[in-house]
């Protein structure tokens, strides 16, 4: 043994998760790889949209739909990215070298696929009122805002998974959105029922309650899911 | 206090999928001595590294590291090795210092004082602030001595660890990992000569098995060329 | 070790496939509303519980993979995944068959099932693909269970969430068979998921048997070439199994003896 007594304490949970996020923030502002892409991309797929349909406002199903296929795709660019560092630069060997708990590393890739996201939205539903919705923004926002939270976690759950999965692959950006998007249908599905009624032509209608609750199931039963399995990504 | 081994493998085996890779390696290294790896490439020598590191588990035999079993007890050495391999493990669009600190967080550490110390020994102070990426690649790998000493660490594996430094900066950190540093080395090389004026014991191995294992002094040169044939 | 009975395996599932047949098409009585077209339920739905029982299995084979880390666990989720895909694109044009005869259309979105299923196998479709971009063979078996957790989970979760969304249009075969179903309708559809339950496990070790066999002759091969100048093994999908060849590894060869 060492002659130097060392205390071995782990380290605390909390300092390690802000060190982590406080990098993922200076990595993305330095290298402006992701949240850029997603954002502008959303308007462009607005734009097309325009085009495709031929219609200079949307109301209802058709919004909705719009809505929330332009957001998943756009979310597909940001799952492409979010462990590119990481694996290229030997960032997970250099977090499984230390002692810190591996479950902060999910903790703190999810929270950064969920501020993507939260940036893309700040983006993409002001320019989506603007570009396509038929209504006002302002009386659906409430329900809105909803719909999108619950979105957002089924969307930051498994793609933080098939993000980590996908990574280490020789072909990452074609795994990456062929595995998302199925996983994804169901959330799809929920949100943008959730949504139609309050993007109604004739004003914000109620929030079908249904929908919440099972995407709300959704996300916590791959929650759980991505909880169990995050391990095994990332040992040798 | 009698001498314990630092480092003990008994009958280590790992396959890379139906090949072997390692193959019945069987040393024990001493606290503070030195061991090097030789070999040609595709050997195992990187592989026996990452499983001393903990980042690979083995498949069969006993590996014991700084008197822990891996696997199993892989989270009381994490923390006490430190890996510099070819990678640097850092990312390009930080600069050392915070490069340092989020490895000083993962460590529980609050290094702060002890990364301007590397920094400082290795030269780096004035750039310790710069991107990565606006760096060579020798004062990255500069960087990565001072990343993989952070931690104090008592086991130090070390790939190739000179590759990319000029004859000064190798100079910077021959305290840091040379054999003043007081720390058991594994070292992995290419360069046979180089490499034995520093070590205990020479390990040659030849598609996972072992074809050489002696001390440094008691070796036969001709045993080296005959591993490279 | 898969060898092993399966030639009595085979003949009972050949016999019961051959009963099946028969009894679904001069036993059973024909439907009152569609006639001898019904008579591919018998084919279709069995096909279709199977298949999805396979997906889930695999995703049970994959968890005993990662808790024991033992490369035959992986082997059976991928052979039970392999299988299901195959078993899957029957179900999938038996549907589509069905569909158009009784609808008059190939393709139903209305119908839950049908589009559930659809999902299950866009999401598998990937499997193969995400082993192949895999290099190293351990950290294939491991994504790969990885990624079969996950979908096996989504296989029943998938579907009430689907279904949830579709209106009931059509008459549910499954979940009421036996109120909807006269007594003949039953029998000959429960004898055809006991066949292609069989059918599937036969193939699932036949597979499994001729994957040991040949991890068996390579070992065996890399014994007597004495272990020199071996190539790297191309790059695969299958997973590799680590097997002794004389019985010295821990998933020994006398297993299949």
């Amino acid at each position: 043994m060492s002659s130097t007594t060392r205390t071995m304490a782990a380290p605390r949970t909390r300092v390690v998760l802000a060190a982590l996020l406080r990098k993922e923030l200076r990595v993305e502002l330095r290298s402006f790889e992701a949240v850029p892409a997603m954002s502008l991309f959303s308007v462009t797929t607005f734009v097309l949209f325009h085009f495709a349909l031929q219609r200079n406002a949307l109301s209802g199903d058709l919004a909705s739909g719009v809505l929330w296929v332009t957001l998943l795709f756009a979310a597909m660019l940001g799952i492409n990215r979010l462990f590119v560092a990481d694996a290229e630069q030997g960032g997970f060997d250099g977090f499984l070298l230390s002692p810190a708990d591996r479950s902060v590393l999910l903790y703190s890739k999810a929270l950064t696929l969920l501020a993507y996201l939260l940036v893309l939205e700040v983006v993409a539903v002001p320019a989506f009122a603007l570009l396509l919705l038929g209504s006002a923004l302002w009386p659906a926002l409430p329900g809105l805002l909803v719909v999108l939270a619950l979105g957002d976690l089924g969307i930051v759950v498994i793609g933080t998974l098939v993000g980590a999965l996908a990574v280490r692959t020789s072909v990452r950006d074609l795994l990456g959105p062929m595995i998302s998007l199925p996983l994804l249908v169901p959330v799809l599905l929920c949100a943008a029922r959730a949504t139609s009624p309050v993007l109604g032509a004739v004003g914000a209608g109620a929030l079908p309650l249904r929908w919440l609750v099972t995407l709300a199931l959704y996300d916590l039963v791959f929650g759980l899911i991505t909880f169990a399995v995050f391990d095994f990504l990332l040992e040798d | 206090m009698a001498v314990l081994a630092a480092l003990e493998l008994r009958g280590l085996t790992r396959r890379y999928g139906e090949r072997l890779a390692l193959a019945d390696v069987t040393l024990s290294v001493a606290a503070g001595q030195t061991l090097a790896v030789l070999g040609p490439n595709g050997a195992g020598k990187t592989t026996l590294l990452r499983l001393l590191a903990t980042l690979l588990r083995p498949h069969g035999g006993e590996v014991s590291v700084l008197g822990h079993a891996l696997p199993d007890e892989g989270w009381a050495v994490r923390g006490r090795i430190g890996l510099l391999g070819h990678e640097p493990l850092l990312y390009r669009e930080l600069s050392a210092r915070e490069n340092l600190a989020v490895y000083a967080a993962l460590h529980g550490l609050d290094g702060e004082a002890r990364a301007e110390e590397l920094l400082a020994a290795v030269a780096m102070e004035r750039r310790a602030d710069e991107p990565l990426r606006t760096l060579s690649r020798g004062m990255v790998q500069r960087v990565a001595v001072c990343r993989a000493l952070l931690h104090d660490p008592e086991l130090l594996l070390l790939d190739e660890p000179r590759a990319n430094l000029d004859p000064a900066a190798s100079e910077l950190v021959e305290p840091l990992i040379g054999r003043a540093s007081g720390r058991t080395r594994v070292i992995v090389s290419h360069d046979p000569a180089g490499v034995l004026a520093e070590a205990d014991l020479v390990l040659g191995l030849v598609r996972g098995r072992v074809q050489v294992l002696a001390g440094a002094a008691e070796l036969d040169p001709a045993a080296l060329v005959e591993l490279y044939r | 070790m898969y060898g092993k009975r399966l030639r009595p395996l085979a003949l009972t599932t050949f016999a019961a496939l051959t009963l099946t047949l028969v009894l679904a098409f001069f036993w059973a009585p024909n439907d009152a509303n569609q006639g001898f077209l019904q008579k591919i339920f018998y084919l279709h739905v069995p096909l279709a519980i199977v298949t999805l029982c396979g997906f889930v299995y695999a995703g049970l084979a994959a968890i005993a993979h990662l808790r024991t880390r033992d490369s035959r666990w992986d082997m059976r989720s991928y052979v039970a995944i392999h299988l299901s895909l195959v078993f899957g694109v029957a179900v999938l044009v038996s549907g589509s068959i069905w569909a158009k005869g009784s609808w008059g259309v190939w393709w139903d979105w209305s119908e839950p099932t049908l589009v559930s299923f659809l999902l299950v196998m866009l999401l598998y479709a990937t499997y193969q693909p995400l082993r192949f971009a895999i290099e190293d063979p351990e950290r294939q078996a491991r994504y790969a269970s990885v990624f079969a957790i996950t979908a096996g989970a989504f296989v029943p979760i998938n579907f009430v969430i689907v279904r949830l969304s579709t209106a009931y249009l059509h008459p549910r075969v499954l979940g009421d068979i036996s109120a909807n179903l006269p007594g003949r309708f039953q029998v000959v559809f429960y004898l055809s998921l006991v066949s292609m339950a069989l059918l599937w496990i036969t193939l699932w070790r036949y597979e499994m048997t001729s994957k040991h066999a040949s991890a068996q002759l390579r070992a065996l091969k890399r014994l007597l070439a004495g272990d020199e100048d071996e190539a790297l093994p191309r790059r695969s999908a299958v997973p590799t199994l680590s097997v002794g060849a004389g019985g010295a590894g821990s998933s020994g060869v006398g297993a299949a003896r």
